[in-house]
């Protein structure tokens, strides 16, 4: 399998280790409801058989976080970008006033 | 039939025309007591447990394939009861015990082989963390030895003990261990489960599942609907599919492993032995051939095959354990879709749909589990309470903080 890293071009899946569902977003801890929407965010899945969005992390090339659609069937991947330019909502990061 | 010394040499004089079929190729009936969906080992087992022990006898199994033709089949059928954690060491015991007498049980040739596992150790703390799984497992009257080097040289002189990176210093024997054949255990409990009424129902794969209300009352298939009071779900790796079909998220993710056979070669390995310096394991099996395995391949998956950097990976842990094997022609090589769980651990359980009851999340450990699997989820089923020996195995421990976690790597099933 090989993954097309937008920097690095298309490398062996060995240079990257996996995260996984790259759909689970962490929780607001202050809600009324953060305990159940912990268990979910850590333990619970989809896990579809078919097109999967998961994270990946190229560890042997620019170390960078990637979003891979890959099928979870055919193992075909589809689609690769870095994981800060996703939908997926970043920790926003305070500004320095100055 | 019941096979035995007189059934063998009525077939031996009358050239083997006697014997009838194992089983009964059952065509569903509109309605059953209780339907089992998944013909592996751990469906069958618990079809034969329900119509034993707690005489439901109005039973079918529903396999979409064939029955063995998921990772009933597919496994490197290592059979041990080794594990270190409490939830865990009365189940696998209770398993260990009952392959003990599963052929007589069954009236069926497993194969069971208790030649020894032994699990290998290259450093001090690794001799340690052996030494305390050892003496939780005689805690609880399991089998268990920590051997020193020479000990092990003295088994298995032809392993590489001066390794430069990872010498072996010893291992923790568990001499009850061992391997069952795969194929074996599935036709010996679908042929004793049949001669109790039980219907196995291939080439019937389900697609949905009947409701009255809140209620599960039957399943979709292939061959029609198909209503049954309880539903027990045995499905291996595919779990959250069928769960989806019911409208319930599981704590699972679907993983390949992969494992191997070389060539046959004469008598060289007596048991199975792990390489504790990296994820390799290995047995002979009676035609000769090595099988062994390693790792999974780390992400979900669902194709019934692997990728090379895991073979080389496999390969590689060999060599380092044993440079003989080096020039041994790799015969074949396949894959399993297992459900990884997300503390390692499986869940055997009433699911919160009433009707529903789940037995799922083995990882890689699901074949030795077998017959006390089929044993607790018939349980389950029968009497809506979990079984005590597999009580920890409850489906709500994940909101609740009571995970079972051996390798303690979290809530990452490519790591268990
Ligand atoms: C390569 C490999 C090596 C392994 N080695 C070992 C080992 O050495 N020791 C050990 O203890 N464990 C081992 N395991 C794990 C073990 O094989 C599994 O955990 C265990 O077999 C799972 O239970 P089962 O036998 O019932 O599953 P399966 O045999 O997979 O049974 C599930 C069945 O459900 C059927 N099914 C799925 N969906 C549907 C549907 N919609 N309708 C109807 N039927 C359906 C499938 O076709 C399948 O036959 C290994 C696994 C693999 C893949
Ligand atoms: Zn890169």
């Amino acid at each position: 399998m090989r993954i097309p890293c937008p920097y690095c071009g298309p490398r062996d899946a060995h240079e990257f280790t996996y995260l996984g569902d790259a759909t689970v977003t962490r929780p607001d801890p202050a809600a009324p409801d953060a305990a159940a929407a912990f268990h979910a965010y850590a333990h619970l899945r989809d896990n579809p058989a078919g097109p999967h969005e998961e994270l990946w992390y190229h560890g042997g090339g620019c170390r960078g976080w990637l979003r891979v659609t890959r099928d979870t069937l055919t193992h075909a991947i589809t689609g690769a970008r870095f994981a800060a330019d996703s939908s997926v909502s970043a920790p926003s990061v305070a500004k320095d006033p100055s | 039939m019941r096979y035995s010394f007189l059934s063998l040499l009525a077939n031996a004089v009358t050239g083997q025309k006697l014997w009838s079929a194992a089983w009964r190729d059952a065509k569903p009936k509109p309605a059953y007591d209780a339907v089992i969906v998944g013909g592996g080992g751990h469906g069958l087992a618990t079809a034969y447990y329900l119509a034993k022990k707690h005489g439901v006898r109005n039973v079918a199994v529903v396999e979409k394939g064939w029955i063995g033709s998921g990772n009933a089949g597919r496994n490197t059928t290592i059979i041990r009861s080794n594990y270190g954690l409490p939830g865990n060491i009365p189940f696998y015991e209770w398993s260990m015990k009952l392959w003990e007498g599963l052929e007589r049980e069954l009236n069926y040739n497993a194969m069971v082989s208790q030649r020894g596992i032994l699990n290998l150790y290259h450093s001090d703390p690794q001799r340690d963390a052996y030494a305390r799984r050892g003496n939780a497992m005689r805690l609880h009257g399991v089998d268990a030895e920590l051997l020193d080097r020479e000990q092990v040289r003295e088994m298995l002189p032809f392993l590489d003990f001066d390794n430069a990176r990872f010498p072996i210093q010893g291992g923790l024997l568990h001499r009850r261990g061992g391997t069952a054949r795969h194929d074996g255990v599935v036709w010996g409990y679908a042929r004793a489960a049949d001669r109790l009424g039980v219907d196995i129902v291939q080439n019937c794969e389900v697609t949905g599942f009947i409701r009255d209300g809140d209620r599960i009352a039957g399943v979709e298939t292939t061959l029609g609907p198909i209503r049954a009071g309880k539903v027990g779900l045995a499905v291996a790796g595919n779990s959250s599919r069928l769960a989806a079909m019911a409208g319930l998220r599981l704590p699972i993710e679907s993983h390949v492993l992969q494992a191997f056979v070389s060539e046959g070669i004469k008598p060289l390995i007596p048991g199975v032995i792990t390489f504790g310096a990296g994820h390799f394991y290995v047995s002979q099996s009676d035609k000769g051939g090595l099988v062994f395995g390693g790792d999974i391949d780390g992400y979900n998956s669902y194709a019934q095959r692997g990728n090379l950097p895991v073979v080389e990976d496999v390969c590689e842990g060999g060599m380092a354990l044993m440079p003989l094997i080096g020039r041994l022609r790799l015969l074949r090589g396949w894959g399993g879709i297992m459900d990884m769980s997300m503390d390692g651990s499986p869940i055997i359980d009433r699911s919160p749909l009433p009707g529903l009851y789940l037995n799922t999340g083995w990882c890689y450990g699901g074949f030795k589990a077998t017959p006390a699997s089929g044993w607790c989820f018939a349980h389950a089923i029968a009497k809506d309470e979990p079984h005590p020996a597999a009580a920890a195995y409850r489906l709500d421990r994940f909101a609740t903080g009571h995970l079972i976690n051996e390798k303690g790597v979290g809530a990452q099933p490519n790591l268990h």
